[in-house]
């Protein structure tokens, strides 16, 4: 085994792979704490989807598909936070509305364009096969910009997902934080979806905060904790994918799934006590 | 001048009136209780009050030296706090205005202050979620105190707490009272409302009373309200 991971690590490809799904799992579980905290946890999957339209939009016409995928996911971002808010259409009903629509969108394009069933493929389900050098670069700038965000703003951004009332009363613009949450989500959403395909993408989100909030009982290790799931996880999952052959992004979301029902079971036993 | 001053101030809501009319002053030191039933315009005042909604007319002014972000405001309890993580030391300290991402000495010294005064300190890790309602209304208040110098504005503080625990938490905002905060104190609760005020403003559909307590308990209203709950 130890001599089928040195080979693993030598691969260009898994490389670069590794490198920008640990930088992707770090932003995406520490974003997942405040989205999953502030019940947003459906935007992230929503933006997934409009990512996935996005993309093949611009691979039908020729693009480059980060440089049409961000804005439009950050467009997205903004509207699905102006609309849970103004409750003129239920904040889950315009998620719904808006990812199938996109998907739909995706899959017509991608149909019309030639080789359908791989590119369908890779987009949804992720392919560790497509990572190229200025995804590893953009990766770290963007694993950068998540963390200096997250720290520097660290204290208020817990204020706003814990109390916005108060927050507001205190004077704290509520709603540049929410857009910042919305901001840094939809370029991890983009980045990592073509690691994990844009079905899978927001488990990364999702499951580490929920794994951790079933043991800790402070916002700050809840963060530290989902970050820690959040690396081991994706490590698992690429090496069991490696050695199995199985495919990289569910992998990943079943080492996922076993650490909550872990984490379940740890918290049961500690209540009974 | 008063800590706050109200002059003919009226509330809308997409253009239907909410309250009108409205005139009061709260001095420095002053305890006042408003009172009213529910849809008369208690919750439209708060969010007067802190500034996140502007009067429609009139005018609400504040003293010298009070800003609107210095009111110490404890919130309504809200349901989404039930099962959030978060330790007691983060929530008290989340009340202090800094600009960085961590405190400076003086002022985890203030947290720690406030912590004591609401009798909190033991429980600094424990979890939020854990805590009893009156132990978290009374971390609320730590909370409330480290972001307010002078001025509380207390949203119904003992919805939802049993009886013994009410009169614990009164006790204990009367303290602040007495150590020279002012309070203002949305409530149900007239006959508490009665006890501690030295001004009470009882918020109706058809006209409101702003007067001192022993002026509220002389009025038709207070006698109305107060005689069918003194005895219960």
């Amino acid at each position: 085994m130890a001599e089928q991971l040195q080979v693993m690590l030598s691969l260009g490809f898994m490389q670069r792979a590794l490198a920008v799904g640990a930088l992707v799992s770090i932003c995406a579980s520490l974003l997942g704490v405040c989205l999953v905290l502030k019940r947003y946890s459906m935007i992230g999957d929503g933006l997934s989807h409009v990512g996935f339209g996005a993309l093949a939009v611009a691979t039908a016409v020729g693009w480059a598909p980060l440089a049409v995928a961000i804005p439009v996911v950050l467009v997205a971002a903004f509207l699905l936070l102006q609309l849970s808010d103004s409750g003129k259409i239920k904040g889950d009903a315009a998620i719904a509305m808006l990812s199938t629509g996109s998907l739909a969108l995706g899959i017509l394009v991608l149909s019309r364009s030639t080789s359908m069933t791989t590119d369908v493929n890779n987009y949804l389900f992720g392919s560790i096969l497509t990572m190229r050098q200025e995804d590893v670069w953009l990766s770290i700038a963007l694993a950068f910009l998540v963390l200096v965000l997250f720290f520097g703003f660290y204290r208020k951004i817990f204020l706003i997902i814990f109390d916005e009332t108060f927050a507001k009363a205190i004077g704290e613009k509520t709603r540049l934080y929410q857009w910042l949450l919305a901001f840094l989500t939809a370029l991890t959403i983009v980045l990592g979806m073509r690691l994990m395909g844009a079905m899978l993408i927001s488990s990364l989100i999702i499951f580490p905060a929920l794994s951790a909030m079933r043991v800790c009982k402070s916002f700050r290790s809840v963060c530290l904790c989902a970050v820690l799931i959040s690396l081991v996880c994706f490590l698992a999952g690429m090496v069991s994918s490696f050695l199995f052959a199985t495919p990289t992004s569910s992998s990943i979301v079943m080492a996922n799934i076993a650490v909550f029902a872990v984490m379940t079971l740890v918290r049961r036993i500690a209540q009974k006590r | 001048m008063s800590l706050i001053a109200c002059d003919n101030v009226g509330f809308s809501y997409e253009g239907k009136p909410v309250l009108e009319n409205l005139n009061l002053q709260v001095e420095a030191g002053d305890f006042l209780c408003v009172v009213g039933e529910n849809g008369s315009g208690k919750t439209t005042l708060v969010k007067g009050l802190l500034g996140l909604l502007p009067p429609a007319k009139g005018r609400i002014a504040l003293g010298d030296g009070v800003k609107r972000s210095q009111i110490g405001y404890l919130p309504q309890q809200s349901e989404s706090q039930r099962d959030f993580p978060a330790s007691v030391w983060e929530v008290v300290s989340a009340g202090t205005r800094s600009r960085g991402p961590l405190l400076t000495k003086q002022q985890k010294d203030r947290v720690r202050r406030n912590m004591e005064r609401m009798n909190v300190l033991d429980l600094k890790s424990r979890s939020f979620t854990e805590l009893s309602g009156g132990q978290r209304q009374r971390v609320l208040l730590a909370r409330a105190l480290s972001a307010a110098d002078q001025l509380l504005l207390l949203d119904e503080p003992t919805a939802g707490l049993d009886p013994l625990v009410t009169v614990e938490l009164y006790r204990m905002v009367a303290g602040l009272h007495r150590q020279g905060m002012t309070i203002i104190m949305i409530t149900h609760d007239i006959p508490a409302a009665l006890q501690h005020a030295r001004h009470i403003l009882h918020l109706s559909t058809a006209e409101n009373f702003y007067g001192t307590t022993a002026q509220y308990a002389a009025s038709p209203l207070g006698k109305l309200f107060a005689g069918g709950t003194t005895n219960g």
